[in-house]
């Protein structure tokens, strides 16, 4: 079959390529673990938390090298405040209840002032635990001693040794947050949408750019001079490259989970189905964007109007707050679908009946661009 | 019965017209050759004839059967005017690939690679790459992708080019023996040794078809020695005739 005779002549010139491979390959892996340490790494964040009416063993527990406390009195709204002062976070505290507020502007300082109330609290609870031990200490002690005492003399003290126990507070605390959510570390929120774009992106341009200089050298002519069919010189494309862009993809998605940790709430599987999707459909796109490209010069001139803008549009702005013709632009955008399914796998479990018309979408689009492919190869044969 | 056959046509790009009342007739185990100047409209002929073009007008009947016609494209050997070829692959792997493509049957197909490559004499470079080639090389290779699936008729676009006079003659021997057996065979050329070597010369000027025969009618036609002075005797008339208009 011509199709097949396609794919191993791609697969052939691709395992030739070793820069398109190292491109493909590592690239992905680069960009993502550049993003990681961008965001993950908190370790050089210092910041400052505000408290007001705390307890002061609180106050001296929360204390570390990342965080600065500053106790104030100033009786008006957290919100005002934060706002006014630019903080990065207010407790305030009634009985047991603690009440957080963060800016989470900065979701890396967000995370140290999180951790640091946590492990405030720990360190509350042990130096409790140590006291109550000691004091347990003390009663066996005093215990043993009229125990003592008792085999001496025949008359028995009758003692209760209650040991005090020294319980620590247990606070309950309540988050707020100015801006975004609890889920948000960074790079949480930009994996899913990175993932789906990164996928996106480099098939567009690999595939894109290959079916150019096939266009060229006129070897694409020359093809279309033998009695192949256009579909199954589009299939074959799809198939070839389909195939460096699954193991690509498969790539992406066990360096995340296994290199970034990163936790995947839903199901892999679902993960790999939206990324090929956003593959498929990237490559239908390359394939048909670099029929109006006639250099390599002028398919990279395609990058800024047609993948960069997608990441706008992908969920790291939310859509309800976009003007409603910019909300119709962005159902135009493949990685909306893509990103958006991505993000409510990874984050939430979705399952698949959730992320299917989204998916439905993604697949009805490849479609489209396929049959548009189809349409512009007539060009250089009209039959 | 004709294997080409061409009536009335008409052709060109867009609004612009190219080709303009072309007719012609090529039979089995004829060698056409079509000559003109650069920008005539050889090329085109060529494209409209393999049926990459519709016909704007009239007719084009290739093997029984009117262009434009996908199938028909695996009876028809064909060397581009530039060369085609996939530069990271070897030479032995792009005739793979083209037999692969023209629909040659895998038992025969190591046989007929055999000899395509022995015919252009390439056999010893064929686990090269052609990225490796010299211009001759490759243009020696298009040939033998065009030969490969050993097609009832061969339409060649300026075969000779980058070619040195020793394997063009071995050439021309190669292609004097398949029309003998039967094969068509259909070439332009800018070179007038390879027009001498036809059965049949088309000459396309300013669109038109202004001298059409065998060379030997051709000669005494025009009463010259050479197609090279035919050539230009033609066009002096065509020139003529146009300014009497
Ligand atoms: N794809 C195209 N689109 C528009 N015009 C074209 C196209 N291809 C060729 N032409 C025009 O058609 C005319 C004939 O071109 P063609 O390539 O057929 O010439 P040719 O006889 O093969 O010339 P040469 O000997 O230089 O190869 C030229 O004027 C050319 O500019
Ligand atoms: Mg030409």
């Amino acid at each position: 079959m011509r199709t097949i005779g396609i794919v191993k002549r791609v697969f052939k010139e691709m395992l030739r390529d070793k820069r398109t491979l190292v491109l493909m390959f590592i690239g992905p892996l680069f960009i993502l673990s550049l993003v990681f340490f961008l965001f993950q790494n908190t370790s050089q964040t210092k910041t400052t938390l505000v408290v007001r009416q705390v307890d002061s063993e609180l106050v001296t527990a929360l204390k570390n090298d990342h965080l600065r406390v500053k106790s104030i009195h100033d009786q008006r709204a957290a919100t005002t405040i934060i706002r006014q002062h630019d903080y990065a976070g207010l407790l305030t505290q009634k009985g047991d209840q603690l009440k957080l507020v963060l800016a989470n502007s900065d979701q890396s300082k967000s995370t140290v002032i999180k951790q640091s109330i946590q492990q405030a609290q720990v360190k509350l609870k042990t130096q409790a635990a140590a006291a109550t031990l000691k004091s347990e200490a003390a009663t066996i002690k005093k215990l043993a001693a009229a125990l003592a005492a008792l085999t001496k003399s025949t008359t028995f003290a009758g003692h209760s040794g209650k040991a005090t126990v020294a319980s620590a507070k247990n606070y309950q605390l309540k988050t707020k947050y100015l801006y975004g959510s609890q889920d948000s570390t960074y790079f949480d929120t930009l994996l899913p949408i990175l993932m789906g774009f990164i996928v996106f992106f480099f098939v567009f341009l690999i595939s894109g750019i290959a079916l150019l200089r096939e266009r060229t050298a006129g070897t694409l002519y020359r093809l279309l001079a033998t009695p192949i069919k256009r579909s199954e010189i589009i299939a074959g494309y799809l198939l070839g490259y389909g195939a460096f862009a699954i193991v690509q993809t498969l790539m992406v998605v066990i360096f995340t989970i296994y290199v970034f940790n990163i936790q995947i709430i839903g199901n892999i599987g679902l993960v790999i189905l939206i990324n090929l999707l956003m593959a498929a459909v990237a490559l239908a796109i390359g394939l048909f964007i670099s029929t109006f490209a006639n250099s390599e010069f002028q398919m990279m001139q395609f990058i800024p109007i047609v993948a960069i803008p997608q990441i706008f549009f992908s969920g790291i702005i939310a859509l309800d707050t976009m003007p409603n013709w910019l909300q119709v632009i962005a159902h135009l955008m493949p990685l909306y679908y893509g990103a958006n399914s991505m993000t409510a796998v990874i984050e939430k479990g979705a399952t698949f009946s959730t992320i299917a018309p989204n998916l439905g979408v993604l697949a009805v689009m490849t479609i489209i661009f396929l049959i548009l492919n189809n349409q512009t190869l007539k060009r250089y044969r009209q039959v | 019965m004709a294997i080409i056959s061409i009536t009335n046509l008409k052709q060109g790009y867009g609004k612009t017209t190219v080709l303009n009342d072309i007719n012609l007739q090529v039979a089995a185990g004829e060698i056409l050759a079509l000559i003109g100047p650069s920008g005539a409209g050889k090329t085109t002929l060529v494209s409209t004839i393999m049926g990459m073009l519709k016909p704007k007008e009239g007719e084009v009947i290739v093997l029984g059967q009117h262009m434009p016609r996908r199938e028909s494209l695996a009876q028809i050997g064909y060397m581009a005017q530039s060369d085609a070829l996939y530069d990271e692959l070897t030479a032995q792997e792009n005739l793979v690939f083209f037999c692969e493509m023209q629909g040659v049957n895998k038992k025969v197909q190591s046989q007929r690679i055999a000899h395509a490559a022995a015919v252009v004499n390439l056999t010893m470079d064929l686990n090269k790459r052609v990225k490796n080639y010299s211009g001759g090389m490759k243009r020696r290779l298009s040939l033998a992708i065009a030969l490969i699936s050993d097609p009832p008729l061969l339409i060649l676009d300026e075969p000779t080019v980058g070619i040195d006079p020793e394997l063009r003659q071995q050439i021309w021997h190669e292609l004097h023996q398949m029309a003998a057996a039967g094969k068509t065979i259909l070439l332009t050329t800018h070179v007038m040794e390879d027009a001498e070597e036809a059965n049949q010369v088309l000459m396309i000027r300013g669109g038109e078809a202004i001298a059409q025969g065998t060379p030997a009618a051709l000669l005494s036609q025009y009463q010259v020695t050479s197609i090279e002075q035919v050539f230009l005797q033609a066009g002096r008339d065509q020139d003529a005739h146009n300014r009497n208009r």
